[in-house]
């Protein structure tokens, strides 16, 4: 879904942001997931839920990430949890970006009152400590399923977004193009669907990055406390059975130590992207770059101090 | 003084706001599960507990502006009700001895990131075209993504429990006796080390490239490139014309993310058992206690909101301009 969503931008951009090595390093990493998440029903030897195999058996051949204390194969479990969690990740992020977006553009395309009203709710769920938030929901909706979760954490999430996106639209809203798309009739969600959201194409990508990022991590947390139902399979849930199934007292390591790494891995990757992404549009980042290149400050240089 | 009645405004907002959260959510959700904690009690404490529990949410015949009102009232006067697991104990009892647990933990392992991250950025912002400038990014990038409580569990699992280098579990040992004594004070400390450094590893590396960033660009600046052209050392130049300007985004990334941390320590401090006020809301959401975990968020949102109170004031003081824009951007 990502991926259609980058296509849209301006080939230039695009062209840009792949011939980043570390953008293309964290695309490769992420699209590997993305492809196992696709292809779980065909990678996952096993079916996840059986209980068939002998319990806590350390990784082999046969059982690549071994088994639990029920005998499930953990490797099964993993690759239908990466689905699970990506799609909650990137659902996630679609929706809060999309909330954020109608909310902090119309917010700094309208300006005054509604500015003030809007902002202000921006600023109260800034403040909301995120976490403490989702747990006080999840305490009252008893074994939630992760695609819920990914809603819930979108609804409470948005507004880091939001603020970015005000701050762009409040300083083109002047501009003349925009100006001239209002003289002539144009509606002001057609005006910010299709005359601003173009020209924050680079903040969108950012902040689907980020929300995706923060969806998986949140969504992993809430299930390793055991807020998800017992049938649901992501990374999170295996962290909580490793937990509550004595991983730790029989020394299956291999039972917890994959999600968390595939979650460091996914996060690293997403945030090479948005390296890659912050390099091609912001300029000043650039001119630095440009800088170190040609050393042409001598009196800045470390040998100059030292 | 504008500016600060506008922060003190938000600030109120946003308390209230937490309290109607707390107020409107069991109220909204669909089969109110506090119902069935309500069947458990019955009979098991004095009908007075079983009414203020019904007042705080929602098995009352009252209009809900009322209900609201004494609700909003009951709060202020610091009324949050019993705990039920542990009662006849106060909610405010429980919030009054896990929070400096937390805040003890949290202040730490938050300073000690955040001083030594500001500096080890100036230092390679200072040094920077070398290995650590280009290695530093992707070791920043790799720690933050990595989930805390994860790397929390490897810890228990690797350095406490395999080869027991290290406590795995409370903040101090069974045998020593609360006070301002060695042993006990040693102890805190052995038991305090895995959760700081969690917290330490997987938050410095933000500081130090938040810094860096900052400091890139205020060497940009035209005052640093003019006093550079007036003949200023390096070392001077870094350290009392760039950083001094450079720290001022950082003092704002603070607030965000003590915001942030707060809700990282809530799961450091269950895999840990550390009585905190993360150990007691998880705890509390196991058993159900209703009153706990509405004590807990809102203990949370507040000690959030005051902080970013107090940064915001801070703020004002370290940079004169932005008390003349709006107030709450």
């Amino acid at each position: 879904m990502m991926q259609t969503k980058k296509k849209r931008n301006s080939n230039s951009a695009l062209r840009g942001f792949f011939r980043n090595a570390k953008a293309v390093v964290g695309f490769s990493i992420f699209s590997l997931f993305v492809i196992i998440g696709i292809f779980a029903p065909l990678l996952a030897p096993y079916d996840p839920q059986s209980t068939n195999f002998a319990p806590s058996l350390g990784p082999s051949v046969a059982h690549f990430f071994g088994t639990t204390n029920t005998g499930q194969d953990i490797f099964s479990q993993f690759i239908w949890g990466t689905q699970t969690s990506l799609i909650v990740g990137v659902g996630s992020s679609l929706i809060s970006t999309l909330i954020g977006f109608i909310i902090g553009v119309y917010a700094g395309y309208k300006g005054g009152t509604v500015d003030g009203i809007l902002n202000t709710i921006m600023n109260v769920f800034l403040v909301m400590p995120g976490l403490a938030l989702l747990i006080l929901i999840e305490s009252y909706l008893k074994s939630s399923t992760p695609l819920i979760n990914g809603v819930i954490i979108a609804v409470t999430g948005w507004a880091w977004g939001a603020r970015v996106f005000r701050s762009v639209a409040m300083s083109i809203t002047n501009r003349d193009f925009i100006v001239a798309a209002r003289l002539s009739g144009a509606k002001t969600w057609r005006i910010m669907f299709v005359e601003i959201l173009p020209n924050m194409t680079s903040q969108i990508a950012s902040n689907l990055i980020y929300a995706c990022l923060g969806a998986i991590l949140a969504e992993s947390s809430l299930a390793y406390l055991g807020f998800e139902s017992i049938s649901s399979n992501s990374w999170g849930t295996i962290l909580f059975w490793a937990q509550n199934g004595g991983a730790m007292l029989s020394g299956s390591w291999w039972w917890f130590v994959p999600p968390g790494i595939a979650i460091a891995l996914v996060g690293t990757s997403l945030a090479l992207m948005n390296f890659g992404i912050d390099q091609i549009t912001n300029p000043r980042l650039r001119i630095h770059k440009k800088r170190k290149i040609s050393k042409k400050n001598p009196a800045l240089e470390p040998s100059g101090g030292m | 003084m504008r500016y600060f009645l506008n922060k003190l405004g938000f600030l109120l907002l946003t308390i209230w706001a937490a309290l109607t959260l707390n107020f409107a959510l069991p109220r909204l959700m669909p089969g109110n599960p506090a119902l069935n904690m309500l069947a458990k009690f019955q009979g098991k404490m004095p009908p007075q507990a079983l009414k203020a529990f019904e007042l705080q949410f929602g098995f009352s015949n009252q209009p809900w502006p009322i209900q609201y009102i004494n609700y909003l009232g009951s709060m202020l006067t610091g009324h949050f009700g019993f705990s039920y697991t542990y009662y006849p104990v106060h909610v405010s009892t429980i919030i009054a001895q896990s929070l400096p647990w937390t805040l003890g933990l949290l202040g730490i392992s938050y300073l000690v990131s955040v001083v030594l991250g500001t500096v080890l950025g100036i230092f390679i912002a200072w040094r920077r075209g070398g290995v650590t400038d280009s290695i530093t990014p992707i070791v920043s990038m790799t720690f933050q993504a990595i989930p805390q409580f994860w790397l929390a569990v490897v810890f228990v699992y690797f350095l406490a429990f395999s080869n027991n280098i290290f406590p795995m579990s409370h903040s101090y040992g069974n045998t020593e006796v609360p006070g301002l004594n060695w042993p006990f004070i040693r102890s805190v400390v052995y038991h305090g080390f895995l959760p700081f450094l969690v917290v330490f590893l997987t938050s410095v590396s933000g500081w130090i490239i938040g810094m860096r960033n900052n400091m890139m660009m205020t060497l940009g600046e035209d005052y640093v490139v003019f006093a550079e052209a007036k003949g200023v050392s390096p070392r001077r130049l870094i350290f009392n014309y760039a950083a001094r300007n450079a720290i001022l985004p950082q003092v704002t990334s603070m607030a965000i993310a003590l915001t942030t941390i707060i809700g990282g320590q809530i799961l450091i401090e269950q895999v840990f058992s550390y009585q905190g006020i993360g150990f007691q809301l998880t705890n509390a959401v196991t058993s159900e206690d209703y009153p706990l975990i509405q004590g807990m968020f809102l203990i949370v949102a507040v000690f959030g909101v005051v902080i970013n109170f107090l940064v915001d004031i801070l703020y004002g003081r370290l940079d004169p301009r932005i008390r003349r824009r709006g107030a709450t951007s």
